[in-house]
């Protein structure tokens, strides 16, 4: 019962941030939104059971990815008066219908028995003990290879911002 | 002396050596003709000349060795085909070979072909003698030889057609020879066309002689148009027997020059003149003949298109006979005679005599020849003139030429003992004695008109006054020996070349009958009656009366009195107008049919179906389908990434739909 | 109410394609990468949906995974859109038309 309320709330709150995500003129505001957003996609995550992962998902997401977001926001100097400007294409509305019919679809398809509450969950699943335990055993390889990517992405990322390379 | 040659080169081999001969020498006078385009022939011209006569006397040489043979022949059928060369055409449901035929009927006219035909090679020696294109004439009078003789040696209908269209192309390149006159070429250009109206017909009949082989079950492997093959299934064309005769016989009117299609004949004679010998008096013209002869078999099954045959010929013979009276070229009055004694052969096919119309075709070809190498003689002395109002008293200056001119003239009116009284008697009697009384009439007064036109024009050329400007005159000489000898050799053919028809009723054995009886469905030599051989002799005694009554008619009017036909040419004004301008036949035909086929080419066919549709439409309008399009569909390449990626998002959904519902 | 994974599900496609909405949708750039980690994060709601139903822990792997690359892609992407209004001195994707032809 408490867990359905707590779902509709963050589910709410999260769909209802995210259309303002996309629909805002102003982008820092849809920054804002988007932070809210992925506040109540970290509730959600918490839900299922991965408290690790909410807890990775506000420290990156919201908090690292996020601020880089509005740096950049503030650096683009927009007009204001280009915030004003927007129509609707006959473009835009085609793809929001697309988007819409997938969704229908999409929802169509999932909608298939067993309709089953979640199974009882041990600690194995729970803890984040199994998540290192897995990165250093089984996932070991991916994980080297992230951290390469991260080194490969602090490289492009300097290279990028300088004036002469 | 046979069985030497025998030992060495086997009969077949000698058989395809006949047509081979002239292929060879066509083909090296070609080389050469190629080789001194530019230059100066020099001693080439005496290599032309050597090749260009030796090959059809060599040629000539194998068929009289190979006649010989076959009279020696101790079975009763002294025929032989030479086996397949090789398979032309192997399809399911025909197989053409090609191979030869050497029977009765096509050795006799190999004979022929290879002998008239040396002797004009070695007249042309002389006339062309100067001319630039000596090479390249000499090969295609080899290459003429060569198709003529696959046309009578063949031993299928569709190689001889191979030997019919051949001869057509080289009377076309021979007509044409000095193409750089365009009145000449045209007169090339009118033959051949006017033929391929004849061979549309000739192909019609083909195809009906297809259906009926194949639907008889006749076995494929033989060949369907083998003549062999047909005779033996004759039975089956019974029901289509006439409209595969006339469509046949359509061909032979092209061919062979026969009312409507004879209108190419006349102007033919714008080639030289021993190709005018050769071709459209001895040969090519004579191979209508020839064919209805080979296909009597198919012909004898329908009464109708024989009637047809005759009525055609007769009418012919009439028809050109009159155009004859008036003409003034020496050439034409020869043409228009050409197409009238091919007429009467016809006329003899189409009673059923077919082999006096074969006596006939080869006596024709004895005495035209020689008439038409006369002719050519005396435009020779003439430096190129050939109205005969302009000649006249020239029997002084070229005596040789006069009297062989004379002995053919003889001949061709049908006048004892010359080879064409046996002959054309032997045509009007087979009509006579088979109740077809109109044709003999009509055949009776056309040989008047003939004895009287030719002998007009010996009146006018040799004899009586001479209208010749007298620088002109002393010119005049005789022609050399190479044109000479074959004059005199063929006035002895028409002499004497009468012995081989004389029939029966007086005292001879009538050979050629009996030589070709094997071949022919009707009976053509029997023994007659006493009755109807006294009628043959009053009938024949009446025609040679008749014929002499005309020659010297001919003879002495335009010899002595000249004034007499001017004056009867101006009371008959409009009647002598009309004939002279050969009935305006040939303004009819271009009123009727060139200028609308003209008009149809030109406005529809070239301005409205090809610029119009073909290059507008498909060519260009494709090219500018294309550049329409590309630029359409360039419009979806904005360069606008999102775009790109809304088209992502369809196609996402597209395929997410499909899959999932 | 039970909530079972279906749930989930239709959440995390309702948060995906208002992501793709965005992204056919709005001009300017960053509002479209803003999308893209919108999607991104949908389906990483789908994938522990299906880890918590079926007690694997693949699906947690699978989603530190994808944070780890977000944050490397969302560095050098807006590096590259920095560099872009360097350039450009706009943001506006429909004004970047070097491609079209």
């Amino acid at each position: 019962m408490m867990e359905a309320i707590l779902f509709y709330i963050l589910a709410s709150v999260a769909v209802i941030a995210a259309l303002l995500v996309i629909t805002r003129a102003n982008p820092i505001s849809s920054a804002l939104m988007l932070v809210v957003c992925f506040l109540a996609s970290a509730g959600i995550f918490a839900m299922l059971g991965a408290t690790f992962l909410a807890v990775l998902q506000v420290l990156l997401y919201a908090g690292a990815i996020m601020v880089l977001f509005v740096f950049v926001i503030m650096l683009i100097q927009t007009d204001p008066k280009d915030l004003k400007k927007r129509q609707m294409t006959f473009g835009k509305l085609l793809g929001a219908a697309a988007a819409v019919y997938l969704a229908i679809v999409l929802g169509i398809a999932v909608w298939r028995p067993p309709f089953i509450a979640a199974p009882q969950a041990g600690e194995a699943f729970l803890t984040p003990s199994t998540i290192g335990h897995q990165l250093l055993t089984t996932y070991v390889l991916p994980f080297e290879i992230l951290s390469v990517l991260l080194l490969i992405a602090i490289i492009g990322a300097v290279v990028l911002a300088k004036k002469k390379i | 002396m046979l069985d030497t040659l025998y030992q060495y080169i086997s009969i077949q081999t000698l058989a395809w050596l006949i047509v081979a001969l002239p292929l060879i020498g066509a083909a090296l006078n070609a080389l050469i003709a190629v080789g001194t385009a530019k230059r100066e022939m020099g001693s080439y011209r005496s290599l032309v000349s050597f090749i260009g006569v030796v090959m059809p006397m060599l040629a000539f040489a194998a068929a009289a060795a190979i006649f010989v043979t076959m009279t020696s022949f101790e079975s009763t059928d002294p025929s032989f085909i030479t086996g397949p060369l090789f398979q032309w055409a192997v399809t399911k449901g025909l197989v053409i070979d090609i191979g030869l035929k050497m029977d009765q009927l096509s050795i006799v006219m190999a004979l022929m072909v290879t002998g008239v035909g040396s002797l004009i090679h070695l007249y042309s020696v002389g006339y062309m003698g100067h001319d630039e294109g000596y090479a390249r004439y000499f090969a295609e009078l080899n290459l003429f030889l060569f198709f003529m003789l696959t046309l009578v040696l063949a031993d299928n209908l569709v190689l001889m057609f191979v030997g019919w269209e051949g001869v057509g192309l080289c009377s076309y390149l021979l007509i044409g020879f000095w193409f750089e006159d365009i009145a000449k070429a045209r007169a090339g250009t009118k033959a051949f066309i006017v033929n391929r109206i004849g061979d549309a017909f000739f192909l019609a009949g083909m195809f009906l002689i297809y259906a009926v082989m194949a639907s008889a079950n006749a076995p494929v492997n033989a060949g369907y148009f083998n003549f062999e093959m047909m005779s033996r299934y004759n039975a089956y064309f019974v029901p289509m027997a006439g409209i595969i005769s006339l469509l046949l016989f359509g061909g032979a009117v092209g061919k062979s020059a026969q009312i409507p299609l004879y209108v190419w004949l006349p102007d033919a004679m714008a080639g030289p003149t021993p190709v005018s010998a050769l071709i459209h008096a001895a040969t090519m013209v004579t191979a209508g003949v020839y064919m209805v002869v080979r296909l009597n078999f198919i012909f004898a099954l329908s009464p109708f298109a024989l009637s047809v045959v005759a009525s055609v010929g007769a009418a012919t013979a009439l028809y050109a006979a009159t155009m004859g009276l008036t003409q003034t070229d020496i050439k034409k009055i020869l043409a228009y005679s050409t197409i009238s004694q091919l007429g009467y052969m016809f006329m003899a096919a189409g009673v059923g005599a077919f082999s006096a119309a074969i006596g006939h075709l080869i006596t024709h070809a004895f005495f035209k020849a020689l008439l038409f190498l006369c002719a050519g003689s005396v435009i020779h002395a003439m430096a190129g003139e050939q109205d005969i109002r302009k000649m006249g008293g020239l029997r002084y200056r070229m005596p040789v030429t006069c009297w062989t001119f004379v002995i053919a003239a003889l001949a061709i009116a049908g006048i004892a003992p010359a080879a064409g009284f046996f002959s054309k008697d032997a045509i009007l009697w087979q009509a006579f004695e088979r109740g077809q009384y109109v044709l003999w009439t009509v055949g009776f007064i056309a040989a008047g008109m003939t004895a009287f036109y030719i002998f007009r024009a010996v009146g006018m050329v040799f004899f009586g006054e001479s209208n010749v400007p007298p620088e002109r005159y002393k010119k005049v000489h005789e022609s050399p020996t190479s044109m000479a000898m074959p004059l005199i050799i063929l006035a002895f053919l028409s002499l004497l070349g009468g012995l081989i028809t004389v029939p029966h009723v007086l005292g001879g054995t009538d050979r050629l009958g009996t030589w070709l009886s094997k071949l022919i469905a009707y009976e053509t030599s029997h023994a007659p009656g006493e009755e109807s051989k006294a009628t043959e002799i009053v009938v024949m005694v009446i025609t040679l009366l008749w014929s002499i009554h005309f020659m010297v008619l001919g003879w002495v009017i335009y010899a002595q009195k000249r004034e007499w036909p001017n004056a009867v040419a101006q009371k008959f004004g409009f009647v002598y107008t009309l004939v002279a301008n050969k009935y305006y036949v040939d303004e009819i035909y271009d009123f009727l049919i060139v200028r609308p086929l003209n008009w149809i080419s030109t406005k529809i066919l070239w301005q409205t179906i090809d610029d119009t549709f073909v290059d507008g439409l498909a060519v260009h309008g494709t090219a500018r389908t294309v550049g329409v399009w590309a630029n359409i569909v360039s419009m979806a390449e904005t360069g606008v990434l999102q775009q790109y990626l809304l088209y992502f998002l369809i196609g996402a959904v597209v395929v997410v739909g499909y899959l999932a519902l | 109410m039970m909530i079972t994974v279906h749930h989930y599900l239709l959440l995390s496609i309702a948060l995906f394609v208002i992501g793709a909405i965005g992204v056919v949708t709005r001009r300017n750039a960053l509002i479209i990468f803003m999308s893209i980690e919108l999607m991104l994060n949908a389906v990483n709601i789908a994938f522990l949906a299906f880890a918590r139903w079926n007690l694997l822990i693949e699906g947690k792997m699978i989603v530190l995974f994808v944070l780890a690359v977000a944050a490397a892609e969302a560095a050098v992407g807006l590096g590259i859109v920095i560099s872009i209004y360097r350039n450009r001195q706009t943001v506006y994707v429909d004004e970047m038309r070097l491609l079209k032809g």
